[in-house]
């Protein structure tokens, strides 16, 4: 049996919808075969809450008399694009200034969502239809005319494990990883991953609605390094970092309960990101993919103090047990986003879903198949 | 020199005479600030003591060996819980298991009496949560 994305929407409208989280139809897929689930379950909620460093804001900030055309811009003493014309710029999460390397984009964007007041200094050359050169104001979310969200890399189909072999701590993105492989990070969140929910995103595409930060967002194409051919494992899952979606929604309705501005030690800034995507089960084959559990799904654990070796495989049921075993050694295993959060989108997602006020979109363009990723070349090297 | 310690005693240590051996064995003056201690019960001391360094050194290794956990005044790690978001940095990061993060509630869980006041959730964090602080109340 199938089902069509206006019967499901039609029962979202009527209230009569099964929605389930993605924790909840894999322990359902315990006792029932996919074909029950595809009868029974009409969408499952996924949901993720993790540091995403490609993630950033499009502001408009109106225009002052006279004008100016906006050639570099600060922000609370950051540096931001000044690459758009006039009074447009871009807030990327990591922007910072090197003088104060704890306080970043990511900061600006969530005191935006705050309310709070933000200092603005812009500079121009001056030209005859933007004779000013130089202003400064006070700026937050009410002064502004848009702010967007707007997020090119997001929510990694599986991201890889990282552990630290070498003698001395080292501090990255994956948090602080111990000397003597004594700690392991792993930011998917597992059987509850949007990306994993859907591994061949037959159901995510340009225009499918999502939570976004505590509001609706859409995913508006592939992310970046969008990578379709990775193996896979027995379940057809990727065993390593694979897809991604680049995402939108309005940043003046997000919340700061799914936002938040983090600062790596000797890494920098990034930012924390919550998303959900709802599955629609159109079919026995989603109602299967939706069925995975964490000991399905496999990653693969790299040693970044060694050009990121590979040391080996793991499944999700193994990290959240709190240790596994690679390559001989047991190591000692957390995550580094947030579990609980990514259940809480899951479950809010699902009450929207639930209550009528969230309904499914059917993507307007599918993902891309086939691609796989080009490296860079460094020139003038070893000479 | 003087300095100011929380003696934490687990159950089968609390029964011993501690101010008398730390007078007797390491010539140690100790001035009891508060205590918290029923037999039979863990609990806990807030003492200042005065000695030489050497003496005052070997004083809190004799309490170490006892079983007692002599955490330094002034060094206590807390964090914002309200703001945390439960990632699981520094909990990834703390070694002495103090800090943990698991299933069923993936919350953050903190046991002050196995800090080792080691520091690296305060670098660890990336939100900025921890600090450390005087423990008296
Ligand atoms: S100071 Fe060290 S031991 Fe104490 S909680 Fe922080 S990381 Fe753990
Ligand atoms: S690192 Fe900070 S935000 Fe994350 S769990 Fe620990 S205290 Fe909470």
């Amino acid at each position: 049996m199938s089902k069509t994305y206006e019967e499901i929407n039609d029962k979202i409208k009527k209230g009569t919808a099964v929605v389930l989280t993605a924790e909840e139809v894999s322990e359902l897929a315990k006792t029932l075969s996919p074909k029950e689930i595809a009868h029974k379950v009409d969408v499952v909620t996924t949901g993720t809450f993790g540091a995403m460093c490609s993630s950033g804001a499009f502001v408009n900030f109106g225009h002052s008399n006279p004008p100016i055309r906006m050639e570099r811009i600060e922000l609370n003493g950051v540096q931001v694009s000044g690459g758009l014309a006039a009074v447009d710029t871009y807030i990327g999460a990591t922007d910072c200034n090197p003088a104060r390397p704890a306080y970043g984009g990511a900061h600006l964007i969530e005191d935006l969502v705050n309310g709070k007041d933000i200092r603005l200094e812009a500079w121009g050359k001056g030209t005859d239809c933007y004779p000013r050169k130089h202003i400064e104001a006070v700026i937050n979310r009410n002064t502004v005319n848009e702010a967007i969200m707007y997020n090119p890399r997001n929510s990694y189909q599986n991201y890889n494990v990282a552990t630290n072999g070498s003698d001395r701590i080292i501090y990255t993105y994956m948090g602080t990883l111990l000397p003597g492989f004594r700690n392991a990070s792993y930011s998917t969140s597992g059987e509850l991953s949007p990306l994993l929910n859907d591994p061949e995103c037959r159901t995510i595409g340009l225009g499918t609605r999502i939570f976004l930060c505590g509001t609706e967002g859409y995913v508006t194409w592939n992310g970046t390094q969008f990578h379709s051919t990775k193996e896979l494992n027995g379940y057809g899952l990727p065993v390593s970092n694979a897809r991604t979606i680049a995402v939108i929604g309005n940043l003046k309705e997000m919340s700061t309960e799914f936002l938040r501005a983090a600062y790596y030690e000797k890494y920098g800034v990034s930012l924390f990101v919550g998303i959900g995507v709802p599955i629609p089960i159109l079919d026995e084959d989603l109602a299967h993919r939706v069925s995975i559990r964490n000991e399905q799904i496999t990653t693969s654990v790299l040693d970044y103090s060694d050009s990121s070796r590979l040391l080996g495989r793991t499944t999700y049921a193994d990290l959240q047990s709190g240790e596994i075993n690679v390559a001989g050694k047991k190591i000692r295993t957390s995550p580094v986003s947030s579990i609980s959060k990514a259940r809480e989108i899951a479950e809010i997602l699902k009450a929207w879903i639930e209550k009528g006020q969230f309904l499914l979109s059917a993507p307007v363009k599918p993902m891309p198949v086939g691609t796989s990723l080009n490296s860079l070349k460094a020139e003038n090297e070893n000479k | 020199m003087t300095k100011k310690y929380i003696l934490t005693f687990p159950v089968d240590a609390t029964d011993r005479s501690v101010t008398y051996e730390l007078i007797k064995k390491f010539d140690i003056r100790i001035n009891i600030l508060k205590a918290e201690i029923e037999i039979g019960k863990s609990g806990q001391l807030l003492v200042e003591l005065e000695a030489n360094e050497e003496q005052l050194e070997r004083g809190i290794k004799y309490l170490k060996e006892s079983g007692i956990i002599v955490s330094a005044l002034a060094n206590k790690i807390s964090h914002d819980e309200e703001k945390c978001i439960n990632c699981g940095n520094c909990a990834s990061a703390c070694f002495s298991g103090a800090l943990t993060i698991k299933a069923p509630d993936w919350k953050l869980k903190f046991d002050p009496a196995k800090c080792i006041i080691c520091k690296l959730c305060l670098k660890s964090c990336p939100l900025k949560l921890f600090k450390i602080e005087f423990a008296e109340q």
